[in-house]
């Protein structure tokens, strides 16, 4: 670590009413860059399952994010549907677009659905998602791989939703993957890191950035992915489904920090045994 | 004969893509809108001129919030 972290102060600490406890200084001097773009905050935000856009608004505000993902479906053909208002919000938050492959199943449906990412949102940035279970929406790691091989070669920037498998992270690395997003647990599930020791060996294994992706419930779970060394984490369950969505959102950006704070200082290693941290010298023989 | 988005549209073959987003009463300069015709991707510059084959599968689509 050759940057040094940067301490939270007194004076950091919100308002009375305001739940926000979160240094900003730390963020502008720690920035995050992922294939030539700077990033003030690892934090990243899915914008589904918000029960209403004024809410994404608020909680995209709360998370202090730069760049959310967005689906792409159907146009909602009937005359009465409203439209272009999830882009009208998110550029008015002025948040950057990830487009991403979900519900896809198979390589050339991502490939596809990219590319019409690509001609939609005027990015060729994606997260890459092919999904090989319904009920676990775990990745399939073949397709994952055939379709990230072939959007890097069409000169897609691609960040790949895959499993907390190391080997398979790093054979998405090989084919020219600008980062690998593994999962902590299944999408929605919020169980947390359900493997640590893989999300550190992906950490080791990799010269690109860690996105912890999936699998995050609370606070905690994103301090953790920081703490074992990720780059940034990716919520949307956890914050959108959270009783309070925009206080999570808060929440969620003052983890990141405080996991990415804690890499940095070096933690102590775990012991069976105690040991003090009194001094035994000097002690009265009472 | 066409299929968009799913739906059978009797009239449709024979026209471009930027006359069936009219009809549609999507605006052709759209934002965030992405057209696949038959499995391929129309990009925006080709949508004047595109004529849509009797039968194909013609797919609009847009942002929709997602993880």
């Amino acid at each position: 670590m050759s940057n040094s972290p940067t301490q939270l102060s007194a004076e950091s600490h919100g308002q009375p009413g305001e739940p926000m406890l979160v240094d900003e200084s730390a963020s502008q001097t720690d920035p995050l860059t992922i294939a030539g773009r700077t990033l003030h905050s690892r934090l990243l935000l899915g914008t589904g399952g918000f029960p209403s856009l004024a809410l994404l608004a608020e909680a995209i505000r709360a998370s202090g994010t730069e760049l959310v993902t967005v689906a792409l479906r159907r146009v909602d053909l009937s005359p009465t549907h409203p439209r272009g208002s999830l882009i009208d919000v998110l550029e008015q938050e002025g948040v950057e677009l990830l487009p991403n492959t979900a519900g896809c199943y198979t390589a050339r449906d991502a490939v596809l659905t990219a590319k019409l990412a690509r001609e939609a949102f005027s990015t060729d940035w994606v997260k890459l998602e092919v999904i090989g279970d319904e009920d676990t929406l775990l990745p399939d790691a073949p397709e994952l791989l055939k379709a990230a091989e072939q959007l890097v070669d069409d000169g897609f920037v691609v960040l790949p939703y895959t499993t907390d498998d190391p080997v398979l992270a790093r054979r998405l690395v090989d084919v020219g993957c600008a980062a690998v997003m593994p999962l902590g647990a299944p999408i929605g599930s919020g169980m947390g890191i359900r493997n640590p020791y893989n999300i550190a060996l992906i950490r080791e294994a990799v010269q690109v950035p860690v996105v912890l992706d999936a699998g995050v419930g609370t606070a905690s779970d994103a301090a953790q992915a920081m703490e074992l060394g990720c780059d940034a984490v990716m919520v949307a369950s956890a914050v959108s489904r959270a009783q309070d969505p925009v206080a999570m959102a808060a929440a969620m950006r003052a983890a990141v920090q405080a996991g990415r704070l804690a890499r940095a200082a070096g933690r102590i290693p775990r012991r069976t045994y105690a040991t003090a941290s009194t001094p035994e010298e000097g002690l009265a023989e009472l | 004969m066409i299929y968009l988005n799913g739906n059978r549209h009797d009239d449709g073959a024979g026209q471009t893509v930027a006359a069936v987003l009219q009809l549609l009463g999507l605006p052709t300069d759209a934002r965030g809108v992405a057209v696949a015709v038959a499995g391929e991707v129309v990009p925006k510059a080709g949508w004047a001129t595109f004529e849509i084959p009797e039968g194909a599968r013609v797919e609009v689509l847009t942002a929709m919030q997602g993880g």
